[in-house]
């Protein structure tokens, strides 16, 4: 007590520090990020990471390879104006040619192989299977996206404020939540198709089509509820924490503490259950394209591609095949790799 | 059973009914969304004719008129009008027929998926990390990310293109193996799945050591106390598996011709023939949610431990 009330400086308490207690001081290691131990665990586990290597490539390859390509999805190589059509183009088998090109061949000309063939059409259907993943691929993420946007929107609001505003946006979740999706899907792209299309024509919109565009409204309108009960129940949580509490007594607003505090505290579960929407919503393309609800005519996607094989099954069963393995593919990888970045970021899961 | 578990079942049924009745409501006015309105069709006809049509089909009436008689008749007398592709018939004996093979596709199916899912997971959870385990996971994993159409497809191209085995038409009962077969691939694999899980889960409760350590044998343990306790969660999964069920049928009847409500379905979407479309929504969507309903309280019956709310 003395001590403590002396004015007299204790002069032990600036003696030099020894060589041992300055050792006690030295960072043995860097101090890691959640973000880097995420990333480190995500590389250990060798299924997540080859998953991502194949959709890193296969994404890579549908964007790069139809530049290069000769052929392109739409053409009909047996359709050239002001000649009669030539059916040897058509139902080419994998490396083979028509007509006119082993001519071109027996000339000495170089021509570009037919990969996989040609369809009955006579497109190459290679370049067919190349864009339809593209096609596959990019509507899967920008369905998520939608998804994710309205999602977070609401489930962030509805959390935070609570109340009536939560009971509110709650309710609507749970009636849309126990609708049955795929039915109402079907229904809504079904009938979309046919509204938008006279509105969009001649827009820029109406290139990507009208089943496309039903497909992300119908996805927005739909899919946006599990996300947003997620996120509800993330700020829930999240906003009973201290830090709130002394960011609301330094005067901030709700859209900051929202922005600032609640949602990058949520932010690896967002990311994880976007990233498992993406198969899902790729999955509900192909199932819709399969039952002609998909994309609009040329326009491939795996779905399409698929169903349309079926007629020629006997004969050329590799045209339902390729397809087939690729959104298989592309399915599992997403999976095991959404699989993988659950394990490795969400720190409630780790074993 | 407590009142507070009758309340929670009442609940749930009037939200079932406010389900049933949304899916109603936002199929009529979809439908009605349509340029040209459901009943007309792509061709062009004359005025009188098509006065004369909306007369007959009541169209001309206001809008809300038109919707409280449709809503009166599904409701009362589960009329949804007749069919506008197959003259002379009413939607609801078209989807009374298509239901005959379509339920005995489906429960099949179901029933399948069940059995073999759950004694394939109880199984590997018992060869817990050796091999049988390890391919039954990645086969079920295979399954449960290949979508039905393409399961479908492949089986087709194999057993009934390639190797001649099996019809490829559905119509015959011969016919109906492969269908039943695809549509029951994926959900006996999401059950192996939820099986394996909650039996390694059940396997490591203070109950099945204090059950071996009074000497109870493995098969008791297993299934006198193991099993029944592990198969709670899969009752959760009944609503899904029929959700499922019901859309794998749209593809799988599509691809093996099988003369089921799916196919009947898909086809009147191609053939925009709207009474049908409407009328097979809202049959498929009510039976989807008497299931999710009967799942959810058969759930809670069961374990009154559990909280769903």
């Amino acid at each position: 007590m003395a001590k403590l009330l002396s004015m007299h400086i204790d002069v032990d308490s600036f003696i030099p520090a020894t060589d041992e207690e300055k050792e006690y001081m030295v960072r043995m290691r860097p101090s890691s990020t959640f973000f880097k131990d995420g990333v480190k665990r995500l590389i250990k586990n060798k299924v997540a990471l080859v998953s991502f290597i194949l959709i890193v490539l296969i994404t890579i390859a549908s964007i790069v390879i139809p530049y290069f390509w000769p052929y392109s999805y739409e053409d009909m190589l047996g359709v050239s104006p002001g000649k009669p059509v030539d059916a040897s183009y058509n139902n080419l088998s994998p490396f083979t040619y028509s007509t006119a090109e082993q001519a071109k061949i027996d000339a000495g000309e170089s021509v570009f192989p037919h990969v996989f063939g040609t369809d009955s059409s006579g497109r190459d259907y290679f370049i067919r299977v190349v864009y339809g993943t593209r096609i596959s691929l990019a509507v899967g993420f920008f369905a998520s996206i939608i998804v994710l946007i309205i999602g977070l929107t609401l489930g962030s609001i509805a959390g935070y404020f609570g109340g009536k505003v939560d009971m509110v946006i709650m309710r609507i979740v749970d009636v849309i939540y126990s609708l049955p999706d795929m039915l109402m899907v079907i229904l809504l792209a079904a009938v979309m198709k046919l509204v938008l299309a006279p509105v969009i024509e001649g827009t820029v919109l109406a290139k990507i089509g009208s089943n496309i565009i039903s497909l992300f409204i119908v996805f927005g309108v739909l899919y946006w509820v599990s996300m947003s009960r997620l996120i509800r129940g993330q700020i829930l949580s999240l906003r009973e924490q201290e830090y709130v509490l002394a960011s609301k007594a330094a005067g901030a607003k709700g859209g900051w503490i929202i922005t600032k505090h609640l949602l990058p505290n949520c932010i690896s579960v967002v990311i994880i259950s976007t990233a498992l929407q993406i198969p899902n919503a790729i999955f509900t393309e192909s199932f819709l394209s399969f039952l002609g609800l998909g994309v609009n005519a040329p326009m491939p996607s795996l779905g399409s591609l698929t169903s349309d094989a079926l007629n020629g099954l006997a004969s050329y069963p590799y045209r339902m095949v390729i397809p087939a393995l690729v959104i298989s593919l592309i399915v599992l990888s997403l999976n095991l790799f959404g699989d993988g970045l659950r394990d490795a970021f969400d720190p409630k899961l780790r074993g | 059973m407590n009142s507070k578990t009758l309340f929670y079942i009442l609940k749930r049924i009037v939200l079932a009914l406010v389900t049933v009745w949304i899916v109603i409501t936002i199929t009529f006015f979809v439908m009605r969304a349509i340029p040209g309105g459901p009943f007309l069709g792509e061709k062009a006809i004359s005025a009188s004719a098509q006065a004369a049509l909306e007369k007959k089909y009541g169209l001309d009436k206001p809008l809300h008129e038109q919707y409280f008689t449709y809503l009166g008749d599904v409701v009362t007398k589960f009329d949804f009008g007749p069919s506008l592709k197959q003259r002379g018939r009413m939607v609801i004996d078209i989807i009374a027929d298509g239901m005959k093979t379509s339920a005995k596709l489906g429960v099949i199916s179901a029933v399948a998926a069940l059995i073999v899912g759950v004694v394939l997971g109880a199984f590997a959870a018992l060869r817990r990390n050796k091999l049988v385990d390890k391919v039954i996971m990645v086969i079920t994993t295979a399954f449960v990310s290949m979508p039905s159409f393409i399961i479908g497809s492949l089986m087709l191209a194999l057993f009934s293109v390639k190797l001649g085995l099996l019809p490829a038409n559905g119509t015959t009962a011969a016919g109906l193996i492969l269908p039943i077969i695809t549509l029951a691939l994926y959900p006996m694999s999401y059950i192996t799945r939820l099986t394996r899980s909650s039996m390694l889960d059940v396997l490591g409760q203070d109950y099945i050591r204090t059950a071996k350590a009074k000497g109870v044998s493995g098969t008791k343990v297993i299934f006198g106390h193991a099993l029944k306790n592990s198969l709670i969660p899969v009752i959760t999964y009944f609503g899904p598996m029929l959700a499922y069920i019901v859309t794998g049928s749209l593809v799988v009847e599509q691809i093996y011709a099988v003369p089921g409500i799916g196919r009947a379905f898909v086809s009147s979407i191609t053939n925009r023939d709207y009474p049908m479309i409407m009328g097979t929504t809202i049959v498929l969507a009510t039976l989807i949610v008497i299931m999710n309903l009967v799942s959810d309280i058969l759930y809670k019956v069961v374990d009154p431990r559990i909280n769903l709310e």
